[in-house]
């Protein structure tokens, strides 16, 4: 079963009379333990695919379905609760909660409803920030981490509730290219170490043999895939 | 919700500036009420602190107590009606009087009584020219064991004891016996002068099992319509002033609460404003509206309720300072209310925010 199957999606928006097309017939399979890197042009669909890959918009036309879940007509209720349970994000601005120290940022996403208890979510939280190597740095605010630490926090609560599919957003922009390859290594270690897929979207082409495939998008249109250099 | 505690045990300077504006209006709200409180205590205790049910004033007096004229066969009337267990004269004078070593006179409402009041042991006795002084009194000189001067004719009354909350229209409960009083309103106003047995109203407590509405109801027909007979709450809000009193204070209060929604409602919806990157974030994480908003209300109320314990504490100080003649009285039910209308208030005021939380689009946290 392929993590995240798009097909003929589309995603259209209206300015006035005119008909904005974000999305145009895109097809996409990203498999189980797959990590797609997606590149493209700014406003060229990237984040429109991400954001309708993750339940939080609905496509026009197409189906998604991620983990085996059609959400393609999902209530805006479901969406929460998908997005809460099958998918992790990591935001290209990190978006730390400022007030949560490094384990509660990782345990709010629990909080919001999970089978899992809180101690059990903590276990789990100090585990994951251990193996992002900061096992010492779980009582600080996110004001008091580095920007690679910060990201690191992000990619740990992106895989706090074990989805079925991770989703980043530009995750080196804002880091140098050794703290960004560093990054990198880190989530292709995570991800490929709990066979979980990913979609990575970048701008940056340095950064795409760390994928196993990389797909170009254009005004929507999705390129054919090409595997890794 | 557990974020939105969170966020204020690590954060709570943010709600400085709500929190600031509520502790005000808590400090306003209990001075009012206690405002309220204290000068409808002070004019009504003789009244409230009568154990029987009823109060019988003559029809002529407008439910007037200074007014009213009950003699000695209006008051047999009175006692044959059905459900009448027993009668009780009261009469009062309002009158100046010298304490010993004080230089200014002390209001005093001279009452003469048959029937103890709540604050009297039930076999009370006193002799001529003797009183029970309102515990209120202390504050003015008044001890056990003075002599006071009472009324135009200075005549001495010996304080032989304590009662407490008797106070009648803003002046001191000074309970004598009924010759005492004729005599003191008689010296006051000469042409007040009652006759031995006559009172100005009577207290009526009820036989068992009797409805108050239905005895009121009797002794005004026994009578032939030379009484009105109101029960003991009713004749608390004949008195003068009393209803406007409440009324009016009641209307600055609940002005005064709604105040608080607004500057609650203001705050949170700024600060909304300011979260909308943090709620969009939370969302595409997997958190509901109903949560986000939950949070918001638990800080609205949490503001709320410590504003006002601190609120509560500057009133408690500043209480101690105000001048005796200020008649601020805090009491607890009023301190509830006040905290509950708060309470209420602030999450109405949160909830002004949940259009605004309703409408946060996850999708705004990737792009």
């Amino acid at each position: 079963m392929a993590a995240l199957e798009l097909t003929d999606v589309r995603k259209t928006y209206t300015s006035g009379d005119a008909e904005i097309v974000a999305l145009d017939h895109a097809t996409l399979e990203v498999a189980d333990d797959e990590i797609v890197a997606l590149v493209g042009p700014s406003g060229s669909g990237k984040t429109t695919l991400l954001s309708i890959s993750g339940g939080l918009l609905t496509p026009t036309e197409g189906t998604v379905v991620v983990g085996g879940q059609d959400i393609s007509s999902y209530s805006a209720k479901q969406l929460t609760q998908f997005r809460r349970e099958a998918v992790g994000f990591v935001f290209q601005a990190v978006n730390l909660v400022p007030f949560l120290d490094a384990r509660e940022n990782l345990v709010i996403v629990n909080d919001f409803g999970s089978s899992r208890s809180g101690s059990e979510a903590k276990k789990r939280a100090e585990k994951l920030l251990d193996e992002l190597g900061l096992a010492s740095r779980m009582d600080n605010l996110p004001g008091e981490l580095s920007g690679g630490e910060r990201q690191r926090v992000a990619i740990g609560r992106a895989l706090m509730n074990e989805p079925d599919l991770v989703l980043i957003d530009e995750p080196t922009s804002a880091l140098d290219t050794k703290l960004g390859e560093q990054v990198m290594e880190l989530i292709v270690s995570e991800v490929k170490s709990r066979s979980t897929a990913a979609v990575i979207v970048t701008h940056d082409q340095r950064m795409t043999h760390y994928a196993d495939r990389t797909v170009a998008i254009t005004d929507g249109r999705l390129g054919a895939g090409r595997p890794a250099d | 919700m557990k974020l939105g505690l969170v966020e204020l045990r690590r954060k709570p300077l943010r709600f400085a500036i709500a929190g600031s504006a509520l502790v005000l209006l808590t400090v306003l709200l209990l001075f009012l009420g206690g405002l309220l409180d204290g000068l409808y205590i002070n004019s009504t205790g003789l009244l409230r602190s009568q154990q029987g049910e009823l109060i019988v004033y003559s029809s002529d007096a407008k439910d007037s107590l200074i007014r009213s004229r009950i003699d000695p066969d209006v008051r047999a009337e009175v006692e044959s009606a059905d459900g009448v267990a027993a009668t009780g004269g009261i009469g009062v004078a309002l009158v100046g009087g010298e304490v010993p070593g004080e230089s200014d006179l002390v209001n005093l409402s001279v009452s003469g009584f048959e029937l103890p009041v709540d604050a009297m042991s039930s076999d009370v006795s006193l002799a001529p020219d003797q009183a029970l002084a309102d515990r209120s009194l202390e504050a003015d000189g008044v001890d056990v064991g003075q002599r006071v001067l009472v009324g135009a004719a200075r005549t001495p009354i010996e304080v032989v004891g304590w009662v407490e909350d008797t106070n009648y229209l803003q002046q001191g409960g000074f309970f004598v016996t009924p010759d005492t009083w004729r005599r003191v309103l008689a010296d006051s106003r000469p042409d007040a002068n009652l006759p031995a047995g006559t009172f100005q109203a009577l207290v009526v407590e009820l036989a068992d099992g009797a409805d108050a509405a239905d005895v009121a109801e009797a002794i005004d027909a026994v009578t032939g319509g030379a009484t009105s007979t109101l029960t003991r709450d009713e004749a608390v809000q004949a008195l003068p002033g009393i209803r406007e009193q409440n009324s009016t204070f009641s209307a600055i209060i609940y002005v005064t609460l709604f105040v608080a929604g607004l500057i609650v409602a203001l705050f949170f919806a700024l600060l909304t404003l300011e979260r909308i990157g943090l709620y969009s974030v939370l969302k595409a994480l997997g958190a509901s509206s109903p949560q986000i908003f939950g949070g918001v209300v638990v800080q609205a109320v949490v503001v709320a309720v410590v504003s006002f314990a601190f609120g509560g504490l500057l009133m408690l100080a500043l209480a101690r300072v105000l001048p005796s003649e200020v008649p601020v009285e805090l009491v607890p039910s009023r301190a509830v209310q006040i905290v509950v209308g708060l309470v209420v208030m602030s999450a109405l005021g949160a909830a002004v925010s949940l259009r605004r939380v309703v409408r946060v689009d996850p999708a705004s946290a990737i792009g």
